[in-house]
């Protein structure tokens, strides 16, 4: 049906849903986006123990394992797959609603207002996904990496680290994590519909904030295992 | 007066919507720094009609940056190099001797192009229809000033209800987005007491209207605010994502039944 | 031809009452049987098309512009005029009546004046209920301002967009009544003929714009709401859109033209630049209130800048000529003022068609950041158009084509001399007179609309037999279609070299020399030879590419051209009939010793209405007496 052809959707489309809606799939994105920028500062948080050495990090990650009798990790984790999976979920289908859309693009379409990081979203986001998976496979599992102990999380930390590659590849990841939460923050803000001009400058100096302390010290463990400050 | 230059125009021809278009190269000649990109496009197409071929088509009515009936993609911008200005109130001065301009229509799916650069907007109208508007019939609704509104409500709905409907946020948006036009709506009503009673109505029937015509969605570029002649602000985007979200939590659906258009 | 004005007996202030109670009503069940087309969609057509939807009647409204809400009431700038007397300051009923029928020169029906005045309090409760976002004081209620020389603030306003959110807010309305299946909406479609049987107005023809298909719409009623005829000038403030098509073919069905003449120039507008000119833009009225208005008292001092020109140098007329008002002198005689320093050679610009409006005494008086806070916006519009600083050199104006007051004769329930047939808003003659106040237009264009037409209408089709309608493939229906097609084929087929703007500009060149701001019995008489020929031209030597049965935004322009061209013909006609000066119509035989218009009472108070009698027939021209019972005849002063 050609879009003159339309006519006024009325009642039934306004029951259409609220996650069929596109601003309903875009506040999905946002709360799913709120756990997943909590998860990753708490994540870097935790992760400082690093710098107390071995034991208070076996210790932590001992912590995390057994809170609430074992059951404490699997709820989180419980809540942050399915976080991922409606956040991947939203985003593909808005991003396939958003290039159907506009079928014929333009000749050289200038960009005034949007930042590199608004524009490049989908792939950070697809090579974050990518990240999460490797990072599980290295870190948690332990299935690619060179010698993995479960008992000792801070040496397969340390040894994971001193592989170069593994290394470079954990420093893109958080670049382009810091891209992602840096637009992604702001805008989430936005989708909860958090916007005055009073409080408009504090939105984008707390998204640049987390970010920069987000990526920050989260590149500095690899820096910091590669350099032997950690070891 | 001014010295006249010499352009190269490239141009998006086609001849409805059912047939492929293509760019088509045209010189402009003789061009006063004086005109109106407009009057720049009457002058070739003047020319055009003279040597028997059609002129390029283009929507345009007043003329003077209010009906917002005008509406082209230039060199990749919506109404062209300058801020806050509609393509007719654009002038030549702002380009230069030997410069090449392509032109194409605004490019979304909800805006089918009728021929060259004009394209169906009514995309627009439907989603006014589906509910922006209070519902009142004409009579004798109650003295004007029975009602104080805070001037301040009274300026920021004005800032939103200055949208000309053009377009511009759409063919601008990399997502060919509406929420900027609908946003501008429901915030010029939601900021005044005659707004309320249809408030959450309105946000989620626009919404729908909005979703069924097939624009794309906001991923907060902030290029509709910067292609809006009009400066409309993002932060209405924000207050309908708020309406909406406080609609769809307290929705009953049993007692919405006859309201509004649907 | 009869002009029955049908105006209701009894003291001025209680005959719309008594007519509203004496005009018959229509079933409730039976409204929906009726079907009204409604030709244009601006404050007059929109307000009319949603209310009688609201009402019940089955609507059908047509517009050229690709939505309803672009039509060019849209950029009406100043404000609204109510008699709310919210400022305490002597206003009324009575006193914007009085204001408007002296304002229009006494050459309007003093009971229609009367029913604007009552109904535009109605207008603003209904606009405000709609979210127009009128100005309001810090108090939440409406602000008001004084405009165009009224004594009282009585002008509501919504920034420098009032007409953009009136209609809107009727935009609205009729929006919500489509979404509700009552209207049914045919945007880019243009109004190419009238259907008329039994000399009763049945239906119309119209053209899809985009795919060139012609079709006709048959109904009980049908209203015009489609504006003015100031593009007969070719530039004007008009958009570029803006035609007189509709109403020149219910004239050429029978229904009678009133006061062709009757245009408004507009003071301050941005001088022409060039050839390539298409339109006019309007600077609001408003800046007259602290700019000077100047030329040199020299020729020679024309071409050199303005600020190389001594004070000494400087001719100040407006306050030299009329001390009291000064520059505020109303918008006929600033015009005409203006005029008649260019034709004496001393105009400003590159083409020396233009005057000084110069702010630098408001500047050293209140300071430039005083004046940006007034105008800044005005200041930015001229500053992009012209791309001259107005706070560092005086801003150049000049007059340009802005309304006209004539129109379709309507009687007082605003039918034309064709039965069924109804003109609202600027494209009726009634409310106006010779001269039109500001903040007028847009009152009369949704009184009309929403408080007028919703009863009238009542009251004609109470008359008809629901179900009478005639049949899509009644004979006339077919005739209509026919003709339609014929002149289509004709302007495709003429096969010339030049362009239909081209035809445009010479007829606007002539009409605005011979019938502008001033208009004399020996150019009118000139114009009367040379439009003939334009259009004779015009029939021979015009170039239309492409086809008819596609969008083709050349064969719309020939069509409207060639329509302009008679137009033009019929105002020139009465502009030479009219032979005494009043309002915009300043005939120059007619004058004071100081250049005053003068009007002559005893021939003239009256409508000149002109009845078409076919093609190459002379049309002729009925008046109908107009009587002043409660304003008396006097002559405008503004020394």
């Amino acid at each position: 049906m050609s879009v003159a052809e339309q006519s006024i959707a009325g009642a039934e489309a306004r029951g259409h849903g609220f996650l069929a809606s596109s601003v309903g799939r875009k506040v999905v994105m946002a709360a799913t986006g709120v756990i997943l920028f909590g998860f990753v500062t708490v994540h870097m948080l935790g992760n400082l123990t690093s710098y107390m050495g071995a034991e208070a990090m076996n210790h932590y990650a001992q912590f995390l394992r057994t809170m609430v009798h074992g059951m404490g990790i699997w709820v989180f984790r419980a809540v942050l797959l399915t976080a991922v999976g409606l956040h991947i979920w939203a985003a593909t289908t808005l991003t396939l609603d958003n290039m159907a859309a506009r079928p014929v693009g333009y000749r050289n379409q200038q960009n005034v207002a949007s930042t590199w990081a608004s524009r490049t979203m989908r792939w950070s986001g697809v090579i974050l996904a990518a990240f999460i998976i490797y990072h599980l496979l290295h870190l948690t599992t332990g299935t690619v990496h060179p010698n993995f102990d479960h008992a000792n999380p801070y040496a397969n930390f340390v040894n994971g680290f001193k592989v170069p590659a593994a290394a470079g590849f954990y420093i893109v990841a958080q670049l382009c994590l810091g891209l992602h939460m840096w637009h992604g923050v702001w805008s989430c803000t936005q989708s909860f519909g958090l916007a005055h001009p009073r409080y408009n400058s504090l939105r984008r100096n707390f998204a640049t904030g987390l970010t920069v302390l987000v990526v920050g010290v989260n590149i500095s463990y690899p820096i910091a295992v590669l350099t032997g400050f950690i070891h | 007066m001014s010295k006249h230059f010499n352009l190269t125009l490239h141009v998006w021809r086609q001849k409805n919507a059912k047939c492929d278009g293509k760019f088509v190269e045209y010189p402009a000649e003789n061009i006063s720094p004086d005109m109106s990109f407009l009057e720049m496009l009457d002058v070739v197409n003047e020319g055009l009609i003279r040597k028997g071929e059609e002129p390029i088509a283009f929507d345009h009515d007043c003329r003077e940056g209010i009906c917002g009936t005008c509406s082209m993609v230039i060199n990749g911008r919506p109404h062209g190099p300058r801020e806050r200005t509609t393509t007719c109130q654009l002038h030549m001065r702002s380009f230069k001797d030997g410069d090449s301009i392509t032109l194409e229509p605004w490019r979304a799916e909800a805006f089918p192009v009728i021929k060259d650069l004009m394209v169906d907007r009514g995309a627009f109208d439907r989603i006014i229809a589906a509910g922006g508007f209070i519902s009142v019939p004409t009579g004798s609704p109650q003295d004007a000033n029975a009602l104080p509104i805070p001037k301040e409500s009274a300026d920021l709905s004005m800032d939103a209800a200055a949208c000309i409907g053009c377009g511009a946020c759409v063919a601008a948006c990399p997502n060919a987005s509406a929420m900027l036009f609908v946003s501008a709506k429901i915030s010029h009503l939601g900021h005044l007491p005659q707004g309320q009673p249809e408030r959450y109505l309105r946000v989620r029937d626009m919404i729908a209207q909005m979703d069924a015509e097939e624009f794309g969605t906001c991923t907060n570029h902030g290029e509709c605010e910067a292609a809006c002649p009009k400066g409309i602000k993002m932060e209405n985007i924000a207050r309908m994502n708020r309406d909406f979200i406080k609609a769809s939590l307290t929705y009953r659906p049993a007692t919405t039944s006859g309201g509004g258009a649907g | 031809m009869e002009l029955k004005s049908k105006i209701p007996d009894g003291p001025i202030d209680k005959k719309w009452e008594k007519h509203k109670f004496d005009l018959k009503l229509v079933n409730p069940a039976n409204k929906r049987k009726y079907k009204v087309l409604v030709v244009g969609s601006g404050l007059a057509g929109g307000a009319a098309a949603a209310s009688m939807a609201e009402l019940g009647y089955e609507v059908e409204c047509f517009c050229y512009q690709d939505s309803p809400r672009r039509a060019h009431s849209i950029a009406a700038q100043g404000g609204i005029n109510a008699a709310k007397n919210y400022q305490n300051d002597g206003d009324s009923v009575y006193r914007l009546f009085y204001d408007t029928v002296k304002g229009g020169d006494f050459r309007a029906r003093e009971a229609n004046v009367h029913r604007l005045a009552e109904v535009s309090n109605n207008i603003i409760d209904q606009c405000v209920a709609q979210g127009v976002p009128f100005a309001r004081e810090y108090g939440g209620l409406l602000d008001n301002r004084s405009f165009g020389g009224a004594q009282v603030s009585r002008t509501f306003y919504a920034r420098g967009q009032t007409g953009q959110q009136l209609l809107i807010g009727a935009y609205q309305a009729l929006e919500r009544q489509i979404g509700l299946g009552k209207v049914k909406m045919f945007p880019r479609h243009e109004m190419l003929e009238v259907i008329v049987v039994d000399g009763v107005a049945k239906g119309i023809v119209v053209r899809d714009m985009v795919t060139g298909e012609v079709t006709s719409h048959v109904a009980d009623a049908v209203c015009l709401a489609t504006g003015g005829y100031g593009n007969v000038f070719y530039l004007s403030t008009n958009a570029k859109g803006c035609n007189g098509t509709a109403v020149w073919r219910a004239y050429k069905k029978g229904a009678a033209f009133a006061n062709p003449c009757f245009t408004q120039i507009h003071p301050t507008c941005i001088p022409v630049t060039g050839d390539h000119q298409s339109k006019l833009t309007l600077m609001s009225e408003s800046l007259r209130n602290d700019g000077r208005i100047w030329v040199p008292k020299r020729k020679e001092d024309c071409g050199k800048p303005a600020s190389e020109i001594p004070e000494e140098d400087r001719d100040y007329y407006l306050e030299r000529k009329y001390p009291s008002y000064g520059n505020l002198a109303p918008r006929d005689v600033s015009s005409r003022a203006a005029k008649q320093v260019c034709d004496e050679g001393r105009g400003v610009g590159p083409t020396r068609l233009g005057v000084y409006l110069d702010f630098s005494d408001a500047i050293n008086r209140l300071g430039a950041a005083k004046i940006e806070e007034k105008y800044g916006n005005l200041f930015e519009m001229y500053e992009r158009i012209t791309d001259e600083n107005p706070y560092k050199t005086p801003m150049r104006i000049f007059p340009a084509s802005h309304y006209t007051m004539g129109g379709l004769w309507v009687d007082y329930n605003l039918m034309s001399t064709i039965p069924g047939l109804f003109v609202l808003g600027e494209a009726n003659f009634s409310d106006h007179g010779a001269n039109r106040l500001g903040a007028s237009a847009l009152m009369q264009g949704l009184a009309d609309g929403y408080f007028v037409i919703p009863y009238t209408i009542g009251g004609y089709l109470a008359g008809i037999k629901p179900g009478t309608r005639i049949k899509a493939d009644d004979p006339a229906v077919k005739a209509a279609e026919q003709a339609v097609n014929d002149r289509t084929d004709k302007l495709m087929s003429i096969g010339g070299k030049e362009t239909p703007t081209h035809f445009h500009r010479e007829l606007g060149k002539v009409m605005w020399e011979m019938c502008g701001m001033g208009r004399n019995e020996a150019g009118l008489k000139k114009a009367l030879e040379l439009i003939p020929q334009i259009r004779e031209e015009f029939w021979k030597n015009l170039r239309i590419p492409g086809s008819g049965n596609d969008l083709n935004q050349s064969l719309e322009a020939a069509g409207r051209v060639a329509d302009f061209l008679e137009i033009g013909e019929l105002m020139c006609l009465d502009a030479l009939e009219r032979r005494e000066s009043c309002g915009g119509h300043f005939r120059e035989e007619w004058q004071t010793e100081e250049g005053e218009a003068l009007r002559d009472d005893e021939n003239f108070a009256h409508v000149a209405a002109w009845e078409y009698k076919g093609e190459g027939q002379a049309p002729v021209r009925h008046t109908e007496q107009l009587t002043f019972e409660n304003v008396h005849l006097a002559t405008r002063s503004y020394k």
